[in-house]
């Protein structure tokens, strides 16, 4: 375990810095031509988009895009050099010198109950509130560490998770509370991304599974490995599929938590694990950044080989080619027939760090440049 | 209606003098015997403290039949008609009430008391209150919108615009405001709000000061904008003209970072009011001194319905600046940018200063912009102006003592500018409404450039002795007298019995609230385990903490001070000395930044960036979740 901890922010350095290049080591999707011919008219109906892409040439703050946050008709965009606000056409960037903790901002959060958007970068965690800049370092503030990977905001609560544990911001009493080897289950505190609600947060710690926090009881729970050595299931939907998790995504309303890993990804209704590798779902790489649950059945993956979508049932996937970059949609039906979709566009590049929702328009961030994926009828 | 809490008291005049008197004697007896003289061998009208209304907000009804005027002192509505201002009820509510306001539809008047953290909620057809709400901290200001949606309450502790259901009271959410959240002013069209803020945003260490107009969209209700103050330290209120186009802001611009020498050329501060809106177009701040004529600490704001004329309240000159809006506005067109240096500029649009009461503060206009009311919170008093002659026409005492008590004389001392050379400055420049600013100053007796410090807050200062930094001044009287007078008013000295009753005031001043502390008194777990890292004796390492460097050792005590000096290695290289006189740690959540210069901006960074070498208490060894208990347990204090 000690292992995985110390590489763990190697490999999240080294994945977005190898994903500049085009990224074609893995094989495609196992395409089913000659059926996707004559089963033409019967593919399942998969959201398409049309993509517009937004990078430094056009304005982005920079190409590496950590991730991206929709508020109405803002989007913000959190790029390594700076946060970045498309309004009216135009995009405009906040940086260190108006405040911003530090230029590489990492994760998003929307107070949708004061419009005010959190910031977590490499340097501290920033409020941006009617264009002012606070920031909240481990210096200045009871906030556990410096680099904050994820952030969630739950009512007057601001959860973060940091490369030091976990912190929450009571924005009422400005009470700090760490969360940490030393008060939860978790034994690593690398901890990667968070989802807060009412009545559950949960936790991705690198190396830790997932943590549980219930708001209501105010007790600890945790998921990894099912047998406690392995850091993975032994055979398939046995509990969490990896402990090296990136992302989690929780359905309060569903009761349902989507959870990624850079090994594969699962979904959990509180009673039944069910696991997503390459080899028996739609998912284009078990390598997942980011997940982002729709509700119990539908989510989004954010992985280093393209954007996918899960409808329950099937898998569409849209990104450049891994061959030749060319824009490319394939559909992935329950059978496991993978159809290619003729398209003209894709995300900008299929290394996905941050997707985000706009109606039925989506938003993704990747690593060379942010896309607007426009639903098309 | 006079009511007396102690009874022993004596009135009229000539006891008060000899009262003061044994005052200032038992002081100086108390300065030259030490430490074991009590205090309380003072006498006569020391302990007096005289029911006065302190009137600081005034409304009109809708119908502008009754005249609403708000007591901060007792704690009151009282009611007048408008017309004969016979008082024919009062309205007991919270402690400090500091703001207060109709409902949309009228039938409701909010008042925020801002020490007992409530909203008294009155019925305006009965006069009675109907409810009490919790709210914190601090309410000092508060507006409902006019759909009746939300009402909005400013909090001056907390920073904060909190977001009520104006049915029911409860709390939605709170916005970030600047720091020091107090006063709310709708646009014309009810669709923003203005606060402003009394403390200054923070900035990095000898930075100008920062404030801002949090600007919120009421229908939304977040925030929107904020309107940048630069250089501004403390905003209070704001007026908005009736076509909506012009916005007029007062506020207090100080010159901390160069020397405090040059009263003599308006070295310490300036009053200014920052105008915005479209008649403006980008914000610009104006003064309203003229040389040898100060409008000291512009307070209230009121624009005639016909915006020909703007009306500011000036507390420590105790006077209403009068400016003619339109030479204003010409002024500005044809002088673009902000002129807050230069002190030829007021000449071109303030056509009159209007002697009034003392410490005025919240001003009123008639609807046909007539005339203009004034609260004379330290007079109990209030002044009416005929705006076309701008003449005072008549003061209409409020019911309550006529005699001043020590207490009363020596607040009005502690306001009034009219002791510092042309009358620029007061202590409530420095101690906004008598408790800090949230700055850091270079005084001239240490040397140009020499020993700057953090301004102190000064509620609970009593028995805290030595004062200053470097624990130079011994006491009170040599603190608030000789040093003050030399180095600050740059004038003559009080009389004694002047000193007198500004030293029993200073005496006198409670500490507020602590709103981190539980009504108990109990101790959170974090703050338990705060409390013990204070008071160890032994480090992580089971190493013995010397007894000098232990939290609990120079901050012991009730108001957390020995009253000695300590070097705590933060001594500059423009400091003359390192030993620094400890400070008391009352309400220490609220009054950063923090150590002798304000380099800390928070209490954490005492100890994450000053305290390498661990001689300010021994810390490093903490971890950052104890770190932070120790924080939560210094926020009870």
């Amino acid at each position: 375990m000690k292992v995985q901890f110390a590489i763990a922010p190697v490999a999240l350095m080294l994945a977005v810095s190898s994903a500049l290049l085009p990224a074609q080591r893995s094989a495609t999707p196992k395409l089913h031509k000659s059926a996707a011919a004559s089963m033409k008219t019967q593919l399942p109906s998969m959201p398409r988009f049309r993509f517009e892409n937004f990078t430094a040439a056009n304005g982005l703050p920079d190409d590496h895009v950590f991730n991206v946050l929709v508020d109405g008709n803002r989007i913000w965009a959190a790029t390594e050099n700076g946060l970045g606000l498309f309004e009216n056409g135009k995009w405009r960037t906040y940086n260190t010198k108006d405040g911003l903790a530090h230029r590489a901002v990492l994760s998003l959060a929307l107070d949708k109950r004061t419009g005010d958007l959190w910031a977590g970068t490499m340097g501290g965690l920033s409020r941006v509130s009617g264009g002012r800049i606070d920031t909240f370092t481990q210096l200045n503030s009871g906030l556990s560490n410096d680099v904050v990977y994820g952030v969630s905001v739950e009512g007057e609560h601001v959860w973060v998770a940091t490369a030091a544990g976990a912190s929450m911001l009571n924005l009422r009493t400005n009470q700090w509370s760490l969360f940490n080897e030393r008060n939860t289950p978790m034994f690593e505190i690398w901890v990667y991304g968070v989802s807060a609600t009412p009545s559950k947060v949960y936790f991705a710690v690198w190396g830790s599974g997932i943590i549980e926090y219930d708001q209501q009881k105010k007790t600890w729970d945790k998921y990894d490995d099912p047998d406690g050595e392995t850091e993975m299931v032994l055979f398939k939907d046995q509990g969490l599929i990896h402990e090296i998790t990136t992302s989690v995504s929780y359905m309060e309303k569903d009761h349902i938590l989507w959870a990624a890993t850079y090994f594969g990804d699962s979904h959990y209704d509180g009673r039944r694990w069910h696991n997503f590798l390459t080899k028996d779902s739609g998912l284009p790489s078990n390598f997942t950044n980011v997940v982002k649950g729709v509700d119990a059945n539908h989510a989004w993956f954010g992985t280093d080989k393209g954007l996918a979508y899960y409808d329950g049932i099937n898998w569409s996937v849209y990104r450049p080619s891994l061959t030749n970059g060319k824009p490319e949609m394939t559909i992935r039906d329950k059978n496991g027939n993978v159809t290619p979709v003729e398209v003209s566009t894709a995300p900008a590049h299929n290394y996905v760090l941050g997707i985000d929702f706009q109606g039925s328009d989506i938003w993704v961030a990747t690593a060379k440049g942010l896309s607007h994926g426009i639903h098309q009828p | 209606m006079i009511a007396l809490r102690h009874i022993s008291v004596h009135t009229g005049a000539l006891s008060a003098l000899t009262a003061a008197v044994a005052v200032f004697t038992a002081l100086a007896a108390y300065n030259w015997s030490g430490r074991t003289a009590q205090a309380s061998a003072t006498s006569g009208l020391t302990g007096e403290r005289l029911e006065y209304a302190s009137p600081v907000e005034l409304l009109f009804s809708p119908d502008e039949k009754r005249l609403y005027v708000l007591c901060q002192q007792s704690a009151e509505v009282r009611v007048l008609d408008a017309v004969t201002y016979k008082e024919f009820k009062r309205i007991d509510v919270g402690r400090v009430p500091r703001g207060f306001s109709f409902s949309s539809k009228g039938d409701r008047l909010y008042v925020a008391n801002s020490w007992d953290d409530t909203i008294s909620v009155i019925d305006t057809k009965t006069l009675e209150p109907i409810a009490t709400w919790p709210i914190a901290a601090e309410p000092s200001s508060i507006i409902e919108d006019r759909q009746g949606q939300h009402l909005f309450v400013a909090n001056r502790i907390s920073n904060d615009i909190a977001v009520l259901d104006p049915r029911t009271g409860a709390e939605e959410k709170r916005l970030a405001g600047g720091r020091g959240a107090s006063y709310i002013t709708p646009s014309s069209d009810g669709a923003r709000l203005y606060v402003t803020h009394v403390y200054p945003n923070p900035t990095s260490h000898r930075a100008a000061p920062d404030s801002e107009i949090t600007v919120i969209d009421t229908q939304r209700a977040v925030v929107s904008d904020r309107i940048a103050l630069p250089d501004i330290a403390h905003g209070f209120h704001v007026a908005v003209a009736s076509d909506g186009r012009l916005g007029v802001a007062a506020g207090l611009h100080p010159r901390n970072l160069v020397p405090l020498a040059h009263l003599e050329h308006a070295g310490a501060f300036t009053d200014t009011i920052t105008l915005f809106g479209l008649d403006i177009g980008k914000p610009v701040e104006l003064p309203l001194d003229e040389l040898e004529r100060y409008a000291v600490r512009p307070f209230g704001v009121a624009i005639t319905p016909d915006k020909s004329r703007i009306f500011v309240t000036c507390g420590g000159s105790e006077e209403v600046t009068v400016v003619d809006a339109p030479r204003l506005l010409r002024f500005i067109h044809t002088h673009p940018g902000s002129h807050a240096s230069d002190l030829s500029a007021s000449a071109n649009y303030v056509i009159s200063r209007i002697p009034i009461g003392h410490d005025p503060r919240g001003v009123l206009l008639t609807r046909d912009g007539s005339k203009l009311l004034v609260a004379n919170r330290l007079d109990d008093t209030i002044s009416v102006i005929d705006t076309r002659t701008n003449k005072l026409t008549s003061t209409i005492p409020l019911n309550g003592p006529r005699q001043l008590s020590v207490l009363r004389k020596g607040e009005q001392t502690f306001y009034t500018s009219r002791y510092s050379f042309q009358g620029q400055i007061g202590c409530a420049n420095c101690h906004i409404d008598s408790t800090f600013d949230g700055l850091q100053w270079d005084l001239e007796p240490d040397g140009f450039g020499r020993d700057v410090v953090d301004n102190r807050p000064i509620e609970a200062v009593k028995d805290t002795e030595p004062y200053k930094w470097n624990g130079g001044n011994p006491n009170l009287p040599t603190e608030c007298g000789p040093r003050t007078e030399k180095f600050f008013w740059r004038a003559e000295n009080y009389d004694d019995l002047t000193l007198t009753d500004l030293v029993v005031y200073v005496r006198s001043l409670p500490p507020r609230p602590n709103r981190w502390r539980l009504p108990a008194g109990e101790l959170t777990a974090a703050e338990e385990r705060g409390k013990a890292l204070f008071n160890r004796s032994v480090d992580k390492f089971h190493n013995p903490i010397p007894e000098t460097n232990r939290c609990g050792y120079c901050h012991s005590g009730s108001k957390g001070t020995n009253q000695k000096s300590f070097d705590v290695g933060t001594k500059r290289a423009t400091d003359n000395s390192g030993l620094l006189d400890t400070p008391q740690l009352t309400n220490i959540a609220i009054t950063g930044p923090y150590l002798h210069d304000g380099s800390a901006n928070t209490l954490e960074q005492i100890w994450t960036i000053f305290n390498p070498e661990d001689k300010h208490g021994r810390t490093n060894d903490l971890t950052k979740d104890e770190l932070n208990d120790l924080i939560e347990y210094l926020r009870t204090r």
